[in-house]
């Protein structure tokens, strides 16, 4: 059997009294689409954060591609590949569309450091950043400042900043929360066209997207995982259902 | 994929993009009047020569404020250690300016690459309070030892060799005023390429969003570490031209003043654009100039009732303004995010 | 030895009752206020011409210099500063230094430059050998009034409703005005009275730290490690941090005079590297 991609074992996560993240132990496996969904405060966002190195661990070990990078900080884990998207917005408000992805693609390559030769005169880098901020559609607003963007491509843009790094694996918190129907169609088409390669975790609240999108899905419950397995599996446990109850699982777009 | 035809990558806008670092018309207009200066207005070489100082050092502080957000109140640190090591070395060992300047670079350099450990962690607070506490221990130590560095009176009779061993130091100034503008507009192209590049875009990804940079790859401690150190070359070179041009340094290099009032000249040019630099030096010598001669000691409560108009009135808001006074085709130009 | 502790805990007393209300304004309302030193140096001024020029008893100086400096607070802070809170931090360091530029050149012009000598009462003036230490009477005042305002404070933020409202605001203005908390009173009220203590703080201190118009520049670095040190979150922190501070001040300057106020600024560098949010700063809070 191949070796999961990205795996975590015991994971934990204190905060003085609170533990928000409770023996997790799972694996992903290479082109995986998993999905995480849990009640609001079960955890998921810190699950994410530890797995980005946003956040030190209590205990437990994480292991990308069988390396151990449970003390890696975050930039290593992202030149790695392990990239994520942010539940809330974090963009470089005084650059514009092309300037950010044109960073993101240097940074990709290597040329980050490079402090001689100007970034927007790096053509395989400015074409790329074009045609990956074209295949977004944000190529009418390429060369506004990310400040003056409505909220609709701010999230189109921070998962165009996700995609810049080429992920090998892309963790994805609620990347449709809160977005107008067009652009969110636009972002499920573009989590759809995602190469069969990358391995995808996405957090998200939304039912439909989690049962049109995910093959697996792991449920967390007050920092615990609940019970794993394929979709199916998932939408017909009884366990699930009284988790859920008083949430909207059937939920709408806005929810 | 979605049944639309595939959208065609504007070129237009990625053209644009590619020009972004081209020299603009009024950038070479400006410069070309800086050098103008030097033959036109040759009775006024010092003031224009101190002048092209203070914007070497504005432009120091662009660089780590502007650039990458680090705000501090110490940065005549550096500007002061680079005038004392020139000062002394030309005083105990060779006089030749450029050699003296190269030095100063170095010891300035250095402390920079130490003192950037404190900046790198920590909130605004804290970066404020290191950076003054480490001007304020320089202060002392060269308060202190004042065998070497003359105290309060200063170190006096510090006398220059000629210029690229040819040209003497006048009494005029205008070797001085050259020399110095010279340092300033190679110095500033320099900045210039490296803010332009993928490295400072790198920083003001830092400034604007520490978490997001790390998220997309850039290792901000080292990146920081860096950006620091430059800066406090280009501020050494800037007080190592002080003291090799006035013949003088005394402890005003490390006063409090001085982080203060380079702090004011770049908020009134603009911060994060190089350019704020130029323009604040410019206006603040004159106003200076301009404002001793009418009522010389209380200089002090003029700056602070700037500063807190400027503050008020919102600094953006003023540089709207004042963009709307240039004629329209330079106004594009003229754009915050360019140079 | 006994002695230069004793001079240590006088000094950090003052530095405490001078920088606590620094403490409380960047607690609460997040605004690097670097003028705070100003305030205090208008208390002193006040103390100054109305003991010297007006003959009035130094005693009653000092609950109007208190005053002065409050109603100042209470003056700028509406007017002033609360257009500053949401800004970013260094539009309020930029405004607070102009404000402390216009304070000490408005001092300078109705002054000048020189020290400025507070009349103290003749029984102040008396010293006393207390076990081994030399002990001033002026400063065993300073303790004494300074001690009783530390536990005044701590019994007003922890017993009283004021003291509760407070806390909330600062852990959470918008939750707090949620609960209907009047946040802005909070504010007013809170820097009008850290002016104040400043103001106590200058007049009383005239006599020990000196006073002109360079005082503010002079001591910033002083309250700003007090309040980097101690925490903005309590009123031990900032105690505690002043007491080691003036200990370690008087000390210094005693027995290592070469090295001076070197070893202070050295002591803030390291301590800020090893715990960023001060030594005493309770979880939880800014």
């Amino acid at each position: 059997m191949t070796a999961p991609v990205l795996e975590t074992r015991g994971l934990q996560k204190h905060f003085g009294g609170i533990v928000a993240t409770q023996d997790v132990s799972f694996n992903l496996m290479r082109g995986a689409r998993h999905a995480l969904i849990g009640p609001n405060g079960a955890g998921k966002t810190t699950l994410v954060n530890l797995l980005t190195g946003l956040l030190v661990p209590s205990g437990g070990h994480i292991f990308l591609d069988g390396t151990d990078i449970t003390a890696m900080p975050t930039h290593r884990r992202a030149r790695k590949g392990l990239v994520r998207t942010f539940q809330i917005n974090q963009l470089f408000d005084s650059l514009t569309p092309l300037e950010s992805i044109a960073l993101a693609i240097a940074e990709h390559r290597g040329s980050g450091a490079h402090f001689w030769r100007a970034l927007a005169r790096d053509a395989a880098v400015a074409d790329e950043a074009a045609a990956l901020l074209t295949r977004l559609h944000l190529a009418d607003v390429m060369l506004v400042p990310t400040a003056s963007l409505p909220y609709g491509k701010r999230r189109l843009l921070e998962i165009a900043l996700a995609l810049a790094s080429q992920p090998r694996v892309l963790l994805l918190d609620e990347p449709v929360a809160g977005v107008p129907s067009t652009e969110s169609r636009e972002i499920l088409d573009t989590l759809a066209a995602l190469p069969a390669d990358v391995t995808v975790l996405l957090i998200e609240h939304d039912m439909d997207l989690v049962f049109r999108f995910a093959t697996h899905i792991s449920v967390l419950v007050n920092g615990a995982i609940l019970v794993e397995g394929t979709a199916d599996e998932i939408a017909r446990d009884a366990r699930v259902r009284a988790v859920y109850l008083g949430d909207a699982v059937v939920g709408s777009r806005d929810g | 994929m979605n049944s639309e035809p595939s959208a065609t990558v504007p070129t237009g806008d990625v053209a644009q993009f590619a020009r972004g670092p081209r020299m603009r018309a009024w950038e070479w207009a400006l410069w070309g009047a800086a050098l103008l200066s030097w033959f036109v207005l040759p009775r006024q070489a010092p003031l224009l020569n101190e002048m092209a100082i203070l914007a070497l050092f504005a432009i120091s502080l662009d660089l780590i404020l502007g650039y990458a957000g680090i705000v501090s109140l110490g940065h005549a640190a550096f500007f002061g250690t680079g005038a004392y090591v020139a000062a002394l070395f030309a005083k105990h060992f060779v006089a030749d300016p450029v050699a003296g300047l190269a030095v100063a670079a170095l010891a300035a350099a250095m402390l920079g690459l130490l003192t950037s450990v404190l900046v790198l962690r920590g909130s605004d607070l804290t970066r404020l309070m290191v950076t003054l506490g480490v001007a304020l221990i320089l202060y002392e130590l060269a308060n202190r030892f004042d065998k070497i560095t003359g105290g309060a009176d200063g170190l006096q009779g510090v006398v220059m060799g000629p210029l690229l061993g040819r040209f003497a130091f006048d009494m005029g100034g205008r070797v001085a005023y050259l020399y110095s503008l010279t340092v300033l507009i190679v110095l500033f192209f320099i900045a210039r390429r490296v803010v332009h590049s993928p490295f400072g875009y790198g920083l003001r990804a830092i400034r604007d969003n520490p978490q997001r940079a790390t998220a997309i790859g850039i290792g901000s401690n080292v990146r920081l570490a860096a950006v620091y150190t430059l800066a406090a070359t280009y501020a050494g070179i800037a007080g190592a031209l002080l003291a090799q041009t006035t013949g003088f340094a005394s402890l005003d290099v490390y006063d409090f003043h001085r982080s203060a009032d380079v702090l004011l000249v770049l908020v009134i040019g603009g911060v994060g654009w190089l350019y704020g630099g130029l323009i604040g030096a410019v206006l603040f010598t004159l106003m200076h100039e301009i404002l001793s001669g009418l009522t010389p000691q209380y200089w002090q409560f003029w700056i602070g009732l700037l500063l807190i108009v400027l503050v008020l009135a919102g600094r953006g808001r003023i540089g709207r303004m004042a963009r709307r006074l240039l004629p329209p085709r330079w106004r594009a130009a003229a754009g915050k995010d360019s140079p | 030895m006994l002695t230069i502790l004793f001079d240590g805990v006088a000094y950090g007393m003052l530095l405490f009752l001078l920088a606590s209300g620094l403490a409380v304004t960047l607690g609460l309302m997040n605004f690097v206020n670097l003028a705070h030193g100003a305030f205090a140096m208008a208390g002193g001024y006040l103390t100054a011409v109305l003991s010297n020029k007006l003959g009035m008893p130094f005693l009653l100086c000092l609950p109007l210099a208190f005053l002065f400096s409050a109603l100042l607070g209470a003056a700028l802070e509406p007017t002033l500063y609360r257009r500053l809170y949401r800004r970013p931090h260094l539009d309020q360091v930029l405004f607070s230094i102009g404000l402390v530029f216009m304070a000490v050149a408005t001092v300078d012009f109705f002054f000048g430059s020189t020290q400025q000598f507070v009349r103290i009462p003749e029984f102040l003036r008396q010293r006393f050998e207390i076990g081994g230490a030399s002990v001033g009477a002026y400063r065993l005042f300073i303790i004494v009034v300074c001690g009783i305002l530390a536990l005044a404070l701590q019994a007003v933020l922890t017993r009283t409703r004021f003291g509760s409202r407070l806390r909330a605001a600062v852990d959470d203005p918008r939750v707090a005005s949620g609960l209907g908390i009047d946040v802005n009173r909070i504010f007013l009220v809170t820097f009008a009275f850290g002016s104040g203590l400043a103001g106590l703080g200058g007049a009383l201190g005239a006599e020990i730290l000196g006073l002109d118009p360079t005082f503010p520049l002079k001591f910033m670095i002083y309250f700003l490690i007090v309040v980097a040190v101690g925490g903005t979150t309590t009123i031990t922190g900032p105690l505690l941090a002043s007491l080691l501070l003036g200990i370690a001040d008087v000390a210094g300057k005693y027995y290592v005079p070469k090295l001076g106020a070197f070893m202070i600024y050295t002591v803030m560098i390291v301590v800020l590297m090893l715990r960023p949010q001060g030594l005493f700063a309770r979880a939880g809070g800014r």
